[in-house]
């Protein structure tokens, strides 16, 4: 077993303190030592798009970063979402209404997505091409897409 | 035995839910990112576990050291299959499926026994206190293996003197089968027109997006094995898991929990299930296996390869008199799954025309590549491609507008039930029982605006772009049997709990459970506990395959559901003296019709009914307000639809983009609108996939090439076009819902469409499509080799 | 599909950066982690040390010298999509880059990252290419540079030291007015090109082109330039500029085929890509020069 590295990281806005092995990715951190596990892991090569946060505020792979490198930063996860009173945020609640989500196992990464459109854009409308090619880092089996790109249209 | 068809008296429609796009049930907590996955499943003292595959296609395996890797500080047990064969009944997995062309069963060892037969192949097992430590002990392992010649096309693997993909096979040819019926080489010699045609279509992976993964637990004072399983199917898990491990019902317990998607693969029982199960028993630890995504690629079970020489004979007014040729199908290293795929190809070729002499001789390979076994669609794709092409050479060859010669060979309304030639592969007869399959053709097309196209096609071509429009019309059979359980229970909590044999990865099985159940009983149905994908909760159950659970577990559910109302009735009419026609259900009460505050609540019913000891029952009544059943449908029932397609091809690079996508959906009687476009959209983008972007490549050593998703390409949201879809309600009379199966009927007409749009862009090239995905450079090779 | 252990290092400054690359054996540079990371998992790459970069501060800068653009090697992609210096001065780069990745993945992945990896149909060393870019080079030993022209050194390598890191790539910008031109086919939509190309043009006070460049990515290990191309535009006005010339002279050069592409189809599309963007950089080239 390699040497470990005390870390803190700043979690949905709560400060976070750990040893972790260096070659543990972020993704496993959050899941696997924070138990947060509405970050999932579909290809651990940065594709899939199912492990997507934010850092500092930055939408990321999660997998394709390692804990440590974490360190003194800041993240959210979809567990950071919803309002404090439980309220689901407006892009949760849009992909609900759309049928945005099937099996759920991309969600968390689609919304993370939106959530740094949504705030790029700042009330820009948004063209539904220049929506589907940032949504393109997200693969979905189930939805087809559709009822992910009208909830976005109707929050964004 | 044989199903027999019989039809059933149709229910009123329920009211007011049935029928209505209501919210999902399981979107909160999926959305907070509280479900609950396999791999959110961590036990107290769980290990975690990692298979050693083989790195060749086919070997002899002579020899196996694991004493190194055992030695690595924190791995706690490398198993072989001669470490875990004690633990077990049987030498091999019995995943055979009853087959009469079948010639011999292959099934799948627990672990590589003496012979490795495609990459990815599972040798050892390996056990550590982390995955990280448990890849590191990969190394440590001294695998020794001669290598063997490997079969990679299944054409070459059926030749004389061709090396056999298996040593405990004489050779190739797995199974043999004839599809047919009246006498095709007789209306062949009668024939006005006969086009030929040679199809390579390969169909890809299921892909979901959560990989497999098993976590098992063995409670040694309770002797109890509990499985959480990322499977379609957790009853059929048990089923083997009671057979292998030599336990008794009792005794196992598998759970399905949250299912990141399924699309096939999920169905079937693969060996690491079994190894992780045993390995929990013998390390008396719970233990995690999460397949990865390059174990998913190499280690779950595919749809691949079907090679067909076909033709069709048409009169001089473009009807069909016969289709004849014959379909080589790679099967893939073992047989987990029968000959259900190629079978399907041949079936539903037949789509919604009225052919009346055909022979299909069917040829199943075995290669030297991961079993071939259903992803969505399950092979329907490939005979309806077949189909559809056909149809489109002949209107050629005719002169006929495609949409004519289709419209000629429709069967028609008035034609229902329409008995084609063939049987189901459950031996049943195959039988269409409704749907206006005319109609459905006439309004996509109407929708799609087909009589238009050409000023949209001209108005493109003059600036420079070339568009084609493509047609394809299908059906499928759906609801399979032999049955589906569900259960309606309320406890003196007045909770309503359902249960049912049915399992869920997304399809929204709990919302359209919920829904039907509220309907009757007059509750809302975010009351309503559905528990489904858990065997100590249905003693019976099937699962997800074939397009079944709302037929199935859904009549049931709805069954059992009106059982219980009748007692609730019953009971209330007996306690407050009203007749039971003067009573009604609302709110999780029942109450007198028009003085909604006299009433009980499903709680007090419940409570009388749980009994007290000593006392009677009201009314005379039986205990408990609970009623099971157990669905049996009595044939297959046919959904069928029609696909309109337009792409746009860039001829100088040969990329295709999709611009408009039209479906007209018939699966009867809708119970959640939203719910079926959400299966419809997403089957049809699966084909989009199939058609144009997924392909599973192998070296001719049955290397696999493509190993991410870097390199395979899954559908991307910039690449999918709007998918308008338009239902139709023709509902069956084979069940009393009036309903017909949706999960994968999006998927089965996707490919026969696009392929069509794409070849019609390209008309003035003459270019003719015979292989599936159609990617840039085959495409570029066709127009290349036609100018 | 974990990765195999590895010494992590955080070095805080640049001589501590140096140093550990002048001490350390076997290592590792990690730059935004979107290409390197999934060898790391996969296990296709197993460092005994990984040197973070992202701890060394002043390495992602954005600036202009005099006519050059300089961009330190940590500069993040989606950074530099963004910048509005690099959209006035250097537009070729900015739309280069909405083509790399993902916005995921742009927002980690770096400029020099993807230099340094040379992924074969990479669009940034397509970009380097046709402007001529410089590379710098830091060690203990001193700095150099090097004109991305020698910076191959076959499939996924270059000719970086042991103890070296890319600080900064520059740009020499043309002038304004120039035109440029991107594109490539790519098996879907978004994803990776097969073939991608790059165009400048530059035309004189009277209109003729004065200046041309033209690079192809996806052929061969690295991005190679259309030099018989170019000499072919030269002086031409653009309305009878030989485009299908310079194209049929770009679909020449020499192709490897892989498993999507074979090597006729690769130079067909450099071909076609040479004449659109070529098309594309004329149509936006004005003559303010």
């Amino acid at each position: 077993m390699s040497e470990r590295i005390a870390i803190s990281v700043t979690v949905n806005g709560v400060v976070r303190q750990a040893e972790v092995e260096p070659r543990l990715n972020l993704a496993d951190f959050l899941r696997d030592h924070l138990r947060l596990t509405g970050t999932h892991i579909g290809c651990e090569h940065g594709v899939c798009g199912a492990c997507t946060i934010l850092f500092d505020g930055a939408t990321a792979r999660s997998c394709l970063m390692f804990a440590v490198q974490a360190d003194g930063h800041a993240v959210t996860t979809i567990e950071g979402v919803a309002s404090p009173d439980g309220t689901l945020h407006p892009i949760q609640a849009a992909l609900s209404a759309h049928h945005g989500l099937q099996c759920g196992y991309c969600t968390p990464g689609v919304v993370i997505t939106l959530l740094e459109l949504q705030r790029e854009r700042d009330g820009t409308p948004i063209q539904e091409t220049e929506l589907r090619h940032a949504l393109s880092g997200h693969l979905c089996r189930c939805t087809g897409y559709q009822g992910i790109v009208d909830a976005a249209l109707d929050v964004l | 035995m044989a199903f027999e068809y019989a039809p059933v008296p149709l229910m009123n429609t329920p009211a007011p839910l049935f029928g209505q796009s209501i919210r999902r049930l399981e979107d909160d907590a999926l959305l907070r990112g509280k479900g609950r996955y396999i791999a959110d499943i961590a036990l107290p003292g769980m290990l975690h576990a990692t298979f050693l595959r083989s790195a060749v296609a086919h070997g002899r395996l002579l020899s196996i050291d694991v004493s190194a890797a055992e030695a690595l500080p924190g791995v706690h047990r490398v198993f072989t299959y001669a470490d875990l064969r004690p633990s077990l009944t049987c030498d091999r997995i019995p995943l055979a499926m009853p087959s009469g062309a079948i010639r011999f069963d292959v099934d799948p060892y627990v672990l590589a026994k003496d012979e490795v037969c495609h990459v990815g192949e599972p040798i050892a097992l390996v056990i550590a206190d982390s995955r990280a430590i448990a890849e590191d002990a990969f190394g440590l392992i001294g695998v020794e293996i001669e290598s063997l010649p490997a079969i990679v096309d299944p054409r070459l693997g059926l030749a004389d003197g061709a090396p056999q993909a298996r040593l405990d096979c004489k050779d190739n040819l797995v199974a043999r089968m004839t599809a047919q019926y009246g006498d095709a080489d007789h209306a062949f010699a009668h024939a006005a027109h006969v086009v030929d045609a040679q199809f390579h279509l390969h169909k890809g992976g299921g892909h979901s997006i959560e990989t497999r993964g098993v976590v098992a637990r063995f409670d040694a004072e309770e002797r109890l094995l509990t499985l959480w399983d990322s499977t379609q199917m957790p009853h059929q898990a048990k089923r083997m898991l009671v057979k292998t491990l030599g336990l008794d019902e009792s005794q196992i317990r598998v759970i399905a929990p949250d299912v990141g998607g399924g699309f096939g693969p999920k169905f079937v029982f693969h060996p690491e299930e079994l190894a992780i199960a045993a390995a929990a028993m013998l390390m008396r630890a719970p233990i995690r296996w999460i397949e990865d995504r390059l174990e998913n690629f190499t280690a779950t079970t595919q749809e691949r390869d079907q090679y067909w020489q076909i033709s069709a004979a048409a009169d001089a007014d473009g009807r069909l008199l016969g289709i004849r040729g014959r379909l080589i199908h790679d099967h893939g290293a073992y047989t987990p799954y029968g000959v259900a795929l190629p079978y399907n190809s041949a079936t539903n070729l037949l789509g919604p025309y009225v052919l009346p002499n055909y022979r299909l001789d069917i040829s199943l390979c075995l290669t030297n590549l991961i079993p071939a076994t259903p992803t969505r669609g399950a092979g329907r794709p490939q005979g309806t491609f077949v189909m559809e092409r056909l149809l489109d050479r002949l209107a050629r060859k005719t002169g006929l507008d495609r949409a004519e010669i289709r419209r000629r060979n429709l069967i028609s309304p008035d034609q229902m039930p329409y008995r084609t030639g063939l049987t189901t592969r459950d031996g049943g007869a195959m039988i269409y029982d409704s749907g206006d399959y005319v109609e459905s053709q006439r309004r996509a097309l109407n929708f799609a605006q087909w009589d238009d196209f050409e000023t949209r096609r001209q108005a493109a071509r003059k600036e420079g772009r070339y568009l084609g429009i493509g047609l394809a019309n299908y059906v499928e059979g759906s609801g399979r049997g032999p049955f589906e359980s569900a259960s309606v229970r309320i406890g003196p909590s007045g909770k309503i709990v359902v249960t049912t044999g049915a399992a869920a990865q997304g399809q929204g099985t709990v919302t359209m459970l919920a829904q039907l159940v509220a309907d009757v009983l007059g509750v809302r149905p975010e009351t309503i506990n559905v528990i489904a994908g858990d065997t100590a909760a249905s003693p019976l159950g099937l699962g997800a395959f074939a397009s079944r659970q709302a037929v199935t577990a859904g009549n049931a559910a709805h069954r059992a559901a009106s059982i219980v109302r009748e007692k609730i009735l019953q009971v209330a009419s007996s306690w407050m003296e009203v007749s039971a026609e003067d009573l009604e259900l609302a709110d999780g009460r029942v109450r007198i019709k028009g003085a909604p505050q006299m009433g009980r609540t499903f709680a007090e019913i419940a409570g009388a009914l749980d009994g007290m000891p000593g006392y009677a029952l009201p009314a005379g009544t039986s205990p408990g307000l609970a009623a099971a059943n157990d669905y049996q449908p009595s044939a297959l029932t046919y959904c069928n639809g029609t696909h309109v397609a337009e792409a746009e091809v860039d001829p100088a690079t040969g990329v295709v983009r999709l611009t408009r996508y039209t479906v007209v959906h018939d699966c009867g009687r809708l119970i959640n609108p939203m719910l079926v476009d959400g299966q419809v959209i997403g089957g049809v983008v699966h084909g989009i996939g199939s058609t144009l972007y997924e392909m599973m490549i192998f070296g001719e050593d049955g290397q696999p090439q493509t190993g991410t998703y870097a390199d395979y390409l899954l559908p991307t949201a910039d690449v999918v076009p709007r998918i308008a879809v338009h239902h139709m309600e023709s509902p069956t009379n084979l069940n009393p819902l009036g309903i017909k199966g949706a999960g994968e009927s999006g998927t089965i007409a996707a490919s026969a469409a696009v392929t069509a749009a794409v070849e019609d862009a390209l008309r003035e090239f003459g270019v003719e499509i015979g292989e599936l995905p159609i990617t840039p450079s085959r495409l570029f090779a066709l127009l290349k080799a036609a100018r | 599909m974990k990765p195999a252990p590895f010494r992590y290092h955080a070095p805080r400054s640049r001589a501590d950066l140096l140093a550990l690359l002048a001490e350390l054996d076997d290592s590792r540079l990690l730059a935004g982690g979107q290409s390197l990371v999934p060898l790391l998992n996969l296990r296709l790459a197993g460092p005994a040390n990984l040197i973070d970069l992202n701890t060394v501060p002043g390495l992602d800068g954005i600036e202009m010298h005099g006519d050059t653009l300089r961009i330190g090697a940590m500069a993040r992609q989606r950074t530099a999509e963004h910048s509005s210096l690099i959209k006035m001065r250097c537009p070729l780069l900015a739309e280069a880059l909405g083509h790399v990745g993902h916005q995921q993945t742009r927002n980690r992945g770096t400029i020099g990252g993807s230099i340094a990896h040379m992924d074969p149909t990479a669009e940034l060393p397509v970009v380097a290419s046709v402007m001529d870019a410089t590379l710098w080079l830091d060690s203990t030993r001193g700095t150099r540079s090097l004109p991305f022209a020698d910076w191959s050194a076959g499939y996924l390598a270059t000719q970086i030291a042991p103890d070296e890191v890319l600080t900064r790539i520059e740009f020499p910008c043309w002038p304004a007015g120039h035109g440029w031109g991107f594109a490539e086919v790519t098996r879907r939509g978004g994803g990776f090109a097969m073939v991608a190309a790059a165009a400048l043009v530059l035309r004189d006070a009277a209109g003729a082109i004065a200046r041309a460049a033209i690079a192809i990515g996806g052929l061969g290990a690295t991005a190679v330039r259309g030099t018989a191309a170019e000499a072919l535009l030269i002086g031409h006005a653009p309305g009878d500029a030989p485009i299908s010339d310079a194209a049929a002279s770009a679909a020449s050069l020499p192709a490897e085929s892989d498993i999507y592409a074979p090597s006729d189809y690769k130079q067909h599309l450099a071909g076609v890509l040479t004449e659109r963007t070529l098309l594309q950089a004329i149509q936006r080239s004005g003559t303010h020069v």
